[in-house]
């Protein structure tokens, strides 16, 4: 005697739901971003325009100056650290991942709200003395590993449904925004002059580049031979294995938009689609050779776009607007 | 809902106990009826092994374990939230380890006594908004139904499934000094706790399996199966696999976490007024893939929020349009329009004749006495008994000019009994009374504390349930207030099989 099984997928997802598990897998995944820039900052720099540089990858130079006199360590590390008057502190991410942990508490697993519980707690304990020098590499460490929990915890216990794909979709918007402002900023600046040979490399700025973007030892691996900007950009934009490449991010939004219009019948995603499909024809290694050449800033400029297109395209086409 | 007896001679607190006691070392419920001791009573082998085990257990491990449990609670967010200045503070319902229990008897008792009165309180409502016999033979005056604030004019006439309008009923139970149980308070719009309940004991699993360990406790987590039943029992018929929703405010309302723990015990949609929408009569939800439809809501809101088409105009929380598609039977809503004139401290009086007069039998569960000063001899009895009771308004601003015999002065008597002459109607008086109590863990070692109950009970085509109950326990010595917002705390409550 067999019965019939009621097929998965059929269970709705609320359409306000889903646009806050992209919320809140962005803003979990910005407080990693936030972290790690510090800490590679603090930990490989020495002097204060390196600062000013995080300040520019996230766009908050202007708001900074604004309420802090001058860009030091202290400064900047308090201005993402405990300002939560700053929309890009981690102060500011936890309190919105909470808030949308909250909306979706009904459908993310019980374990993943426990831990963002818990680490909001943790984050919102942080004082001035946790700016101190000798305290910023265990602070990044915390948020890093919270933040890390946090996907770890995901892939465990998250049921594999709408909220899911939405949720993964979110996370890989983040990477692949993030890492292109980490080459925008950083890349102009390292690029030897034109006619400068190998020896005028920085490698101990390049170097930092890749560790903020935790792809240093990926990079050694795949080029152990030195520095050449084009390769270290074609890393970071159109490698299909380094899992913050703005290329590798983005095929993994492609198959779950593809999953929520197989699976699930959402006829909503096909302008995200179409965007997906156009943006990566552009991100190979010989496209960002190209750009290289002719200046990377406007590329780079134009994917950041895109990125925020397709996020607009998935709440607008997918979330209810 | 607040208890509405608020006064209680204070007990003798209990002197300090020595670091290493055990929890029922000295413990004394001097008056009161205890929970757990239950002087007078034969012996019961669960209560007498658990006692036993609490009378080995040092009160020094027990303060830990409670420290664990605050904890835990704050870290899985069983919390209720109070927003302030922008920031989102998350409290939790203090929660005592000991636990409160219910012999097999006693519950039996509760049980059928709810079942009775949600009975009653369902053919009262249907009376009320149909036929109105219970008014035309005078039981209860008619004023008191239809000019009451939650009469509701829209329900008249119209029919709801199985004439159920209170789906979910969480009724106010206390204990006298004789541990005679009796109904404080009926809970008939939206009532809350049960998740309380449900959590209440997983913590108890979690944090003192030692002292639950062979004891034959009845579970509760059948909860949201049976909530899910009773909602799709009341759907509209032609549906076959009808969608059920919970309606919530949102992440603001301090009942959030129990909206959340339903929804997810259920499996079913949590959602917001801005969610849902009606089109052509019907109810729809928005989802990824467009709109789909809604045949049951399970609402915590109230009332006047759920639709500005016909209630409040202002509020931003329901769904236009949605009394409408619930009156072509479009939709089930859960618990029915209009029920809070059953559960009006006016009417709650009259209970005990409601039951008679529906079901011809004497109620199960009694009221607190009651005098309805309406009448001469409960008025004239209320005038000669003033300094030993409590008198209260019936007009539904609770708590609002209500007088305690034994705590007022001369001069404030004299002046009641004026205003209680001028305007009888307007009263009912109870006596002071004299709540059970538990043993409960305070900062003075384990004192008797004043405790009630809620049972939850759960009705479609019929009346289940739910064997426990929130236990609401005043911290405090010596109060009779068990609100949460007074310093109440709550405990896992034993059903023994």
């Amino acid at each position: 005697m067999s019965e019939t099984l009621p097929i998965s997928g059929t269970m709705r997802l609320i359409a306000r739901h889903a646009a806050s598990a992209v919320w809140l897998a962005r803003y979990i995944e910005r407080i990693d971003n936030v972290a790690r820039m510090l800490d590679v900052t603090k930990t490989f720099t020495h002097d204060d325009s390196d600062w000013l540089s995080i300040l520019r990858i996230n766009g908050d130079a202007t708001d900074f100056l604004k309420r802090y006199p001058e860009v030091s360590h202290d400064n900047v590390a308090r201005f993402y650290l405990l300002d939560a008057d700053n929309p890009s502190s981690v102060q500011a991410a936890i309190a919105a991942a909470k808030e949308n942990a909250r909306t979706l508490r009904a459908v993310i697993s019980t374990e993943m709200w426990l831990q963002i519980n818990v680490f909001h707690s943790r984050i919102r304990a942080l004082s001035t003395a946790d700016l101190a020098p000798d305290r910023m590499s265990a602070v990044c460490a915390m948020l890093k590993e919270g933040a890390q929990a946090h996907v770890g915890i995901s892939e465990g216990t998250f049921y594999r449904d709408q909220c899911w794909h939405f949720t993964m979709i979110g996370r890989y918007l983040e990477r692949a925004d993030q890492t292109t402002r980490l080459l925008d900023t950083r890349f102009n600046a390292l690029v030897p002059p034109v006619g400068a040979g190998d020896a005028d490399i920085d490698a101990g700025k390049w170097h930092a580049l890749l560790r903020a973007a935790g792809g240093y030892h990926a990079y050694r691996r795949e080029h152990p031979h030195g520095y050449r900007p084009v390769e270290v950009a074609g890393f970071l934009v159109a490698n299909t294995a380094f899992p913050r490449s703005v290329a590798l991010n983005l095929s993994q939004i492609e198959w779950h938009l593809t999953q929520l219009r197989l699976r699930y019948h959402l006829r909503g995603g096909a302008r995200a689609l179409e965007r997906l499909d156009n943006l990566c024809a552009s991100l190979t290694y010989e496209g960002v050779g190209d750009f290289v050449a002719r200046g990377l800033s406007p590329f780079l400029d134009w994917v950041q776009r895109e990125i925020a297109a397709l996020h607009d395209d998935v709440i607008q086409g997918l979330c209810g607007g | 809902m607040a208890p509405t007896v608020l006064t209680q001679t204070q007990s003798q607190t209990q002197p300090p106990p020595a670091d290493r006691s055990c929890v029922l070392q000295g413990y004394d419920p001097d008056g009161f009826f205890c929970e757990m001791m239950r002087r007078g009573q034969p012996p019961h082998p669960g209560l007498e092994l658990l006692r036993s085990r609490l009378a080995q257990f040092p009160i020094e491990t027990l303060r830990r374990r409670a420290v664990d449990a605050e904890r835990d609670l704050l870290e899985r967010g069983i919390t209720f939230t109070v927003y302030s200045d922008a920031t989102a503070i998350d409290r939790i319902l203090p929660f005592d380890l000991i636990p409160r229990v219910i012999t097999a008897p006693e519950w039996q008792q509760i049980e059928t006594g709810v079942i009775q009165r949600v009975r009653a309180l369902n053919m009262f409502l249907h009376d009320i908004y149909h036929a109105g016999k219970i008014l035309a033979d005078r039981i209860i005056p008619r004023e008191l139904v239809q000019g009451n604030g939650a009469y509701c004019e829209t329900m008249v006439g119209f029919e709801v499934p199985h004439n159920t309008y209170v789906h979910i009923c969480g009724t106010d139970i206390i204990r006298d000094e004789t541990g005679r149980f009796m109904v404080l308070e009926d809970n008939a719009r939206t009532p809350s706790g049960v998740s309380y309940v449900v959590e209440n004991r997983h913590m108890t699993q979690r944090v003192l399996s030692d002292l639950m360990a062979g004891m034959k406790v009845r579970g509760v987590d059948e909860y949201g199966l049976r909530l899910h039943k009773a909602l799709v029992e009341i759907s509209p018929p032609a549906v076959q696999d009808p969608q059920v929703v919970l309606l919530s405010p949102g992440i603001f309302n301090s009942a959030y976490f129990e909206h959340v723990f339903l929804a997810r015990e259920m499996g079913v949609p949590l959602v917001e007024g801005q969610d849902l929408v009606v089109e052509n009569h019907r109810v729809f939800m928005r989802t990824t893939a467009g709109l789909a439809p809604v045949h049951t809501i399970y609402r915590r809101l109230n009332d006047d929020a759920l639709d500005p088409d016909v209630f409040n105009p202002d509020s931003m929380l329901g769904v236009r349009g949605l009394i409408e598609a619930w009156r072509r039977g479009n939709v089930a809503i859960a618990n029915a329009v209009g029920t809070g004139v059953a559960d009006d401290k006016a009417v709650y009086a009259y209970m005990p004749r409601i039951i008679r007069y529906y079901l011809a039998e004497d109620p199960i569960l009694p009221n607190v006495e009651t005098h309805i000063c309406a009448e001469p001899d409960a008025l004239a009895y209320t005038l000669d008994h003033l300094p030993e009771l409590v008198v209260k308004p019936v007009a539904e601003s609770g708590g609002y000019g209500l007088i305690i015999g034994p705590h007022a002065t001369r001069a404030q008597l004299d002046d009641f009994r004026a205003r209680l002459i001028a305007n009888p109607s307007n009263y009912i008086s109870q006596p002071t009374l004299k709540l059970s109590v538990c043993p409960t863990l305070t900062d003075d070692g384990v004192a008797p504390r004043h405790v009630d109950l809620r049972p939850f009970a759960v009705t479609g085509r019929d009346t289940w349930v739910l064997p426990g109950g929130l236990t609401r326990v005043a911290l405090r010595a010596g109060t009779l207030v068990v609100n949460s917002s007074q310093g109440g705390g709550t405990k896992d409550t034993w059903v023994l099989a």
